[in-house]
């Protein structure tokens, strides 16, 4: 049996690659077709990690249909960008989060140490 | 700052500080016999006081939203991330843009790298990409950080918190590069270090068209890494002789321990 943070992992997946809103049961659906060890996943096992994810932010539930159904809240894509911007932004309360390799560097900077490097490459 | 208040504030409890402590006791539990120090010297004690738990506190809460904040990245790294089939600990995240960066935690602290960073960089520069952060790992830099960025925080008016700030910031980058140099040569951490940058200063001349939209895109601020850092990888200085560096050393000692063995000598003294 998977950890809910697998399934939660799976869910999303299916979610960021669905063209439509999914409800639980074709979720379930999906994820019995794609391991073996989801095969006795029952629906409420699903839906408690839909209820995780939509406490989380990460999934929209649509209340107006029965069954309710299901889309993440914004596209993989998306998710990676904020990441990326929780690692390089220098918002001063993100500063202590995250250490990264190199800030920014300006472009005159990057641009001279280029033409340095590029020197002692060919001399 | 806060300990010449305290001190001055404490000045006509006794001769010495250990002394003046205990008056000081005193005076809060109402003891009789002890000397009323006056207004100005009441004032001096309860700003010093006041100072005092006010950095604390907001070292703890940047501490507190800093923890939550990781957290937060940390699980949606878990959904949008791979782990890395060569390296432990690394986990790779699927975005053309260069970049490393490290996720610092009590139990697990996880190097995230980007697919455009491992396309991009040479094994070598990988290498010392990794061996960068990792430093800043081991040396748990991100402690440092998170204290002075708190303390500027806290003080924000106060010129010498925002220097020293800066100072730290751009002294971990340092000593994580010499780390770095340990294990690969000066030129490849350079290059590693430009191929990282440039995808990131998208006005750079020269910088590949595919970089640049995706800095846009992510929206990089430019002009942050010291000169000094790379000034000092081009040209490297020698290091500095054995007796100069025990002065230095000496001295910042005596800086510390001085004022406090003189505070507290007479009593020592008497003893």
């Amino acid at each position: 049996m998977a950890s809910l943070g697998d399934l939660e992992r799976s869910v999303m997946d299916l979610l960021w690659d669905s063209a439509e809103p999914l409800t639980a049961n074709d979720l379930r659906d999906d994820l019995a077709a794609l391991g073996t060890d989801a095969k006795e996943l029952a629906v409420t096992t699903v839906l408690t990690v839909l209820a995780r994810l939509e406490k989380k932010g990460l999934v929209i539930r649509e209340r107006t249909t029965r069954p309710h159904r299901y889309t993440a809240s914004s596209t993989r894509e998306d998710h990676t960008v904020g990441l990326l911007n929780d690692a390089l932004g220098t918002a001063q309360d993100r500063e202590a989060v995250l250490a990264r390799f190199i800030g920014g560097i300006s472009a005159d900077e990057a641009a001279s140490l280029r033409a340095i490097l590029d020197t002692v490459k060919s001399a | 700052m806060i300990g010449s208040m305290l001190v001055w504030g404490l000045a006509p409890l006794g001769n010495d500080l250990i002394s003046a402590l205990i008056a000081g006791w005193g005076l809060i539990t109402g003891e009789p016999g002890v000397a009323y120090p006056g207004v100005v010297h009441l004032f001096a004690l309860s700003t010093a006081l006041l100072f005092g738990f006010h950095l604390v506190l907001t070292l703890a809460r940047a501490a507190w939203r800093t923890t939550r904040q990781r957290a937060k990245h940390r699980q949606l790294l878990r959904l949008l991330s791979n782990p890395s089939e060569t390296r432990p600990n690394t986990l790779v995240l699927d975005h053309d843009m260069p970049v490393a960066y490290c996720v610092p935690g009590i139990a697990q602290s996880v190097t995230v790298l980007s697919r455009g960073l491992l396309t991009k960089l040479s094994p070598e520069e990988q290498a010392a990409v990794i061996a960068h952060e990792s430093s800043h790992l081991d040396q748990r830099h991100d402690l440092l950080i998170l204290a002075f960025t708190a303390w500027n925080e806290a003080l924000p008016w106060l010129p010498t918190s925002r220097l020293s700030l800066d100072a730290v910031r751009q002294l971990i980058e340092m000593l994580a590069d010499d780390k770095a140099l340990e294990q690969v040569r000066r030129q490849t951490l350079l290059k590693a270090i430009v191929t990282v940058a440039a995808a990131a200063a998208p006005e750079a001349p020269g910088s590949a068209a595919a970089g640049s939209s995706n800095a846009q895109q992510v929206g990089m601020p430019g002009g942050e890494v010291s000169s000094r850092r790379l000034q000092r990888l081009l040209t490297p200085e020698e290091p500095l002789a054995k007796p100069q560096r025990g002065l230095v050393l000496a001295c910042t000692v005596l800086l510390m321990v001085c004022p406090t063995v003189l505070l507290i000598a007479p009593r020592l003294l008497a003893w």
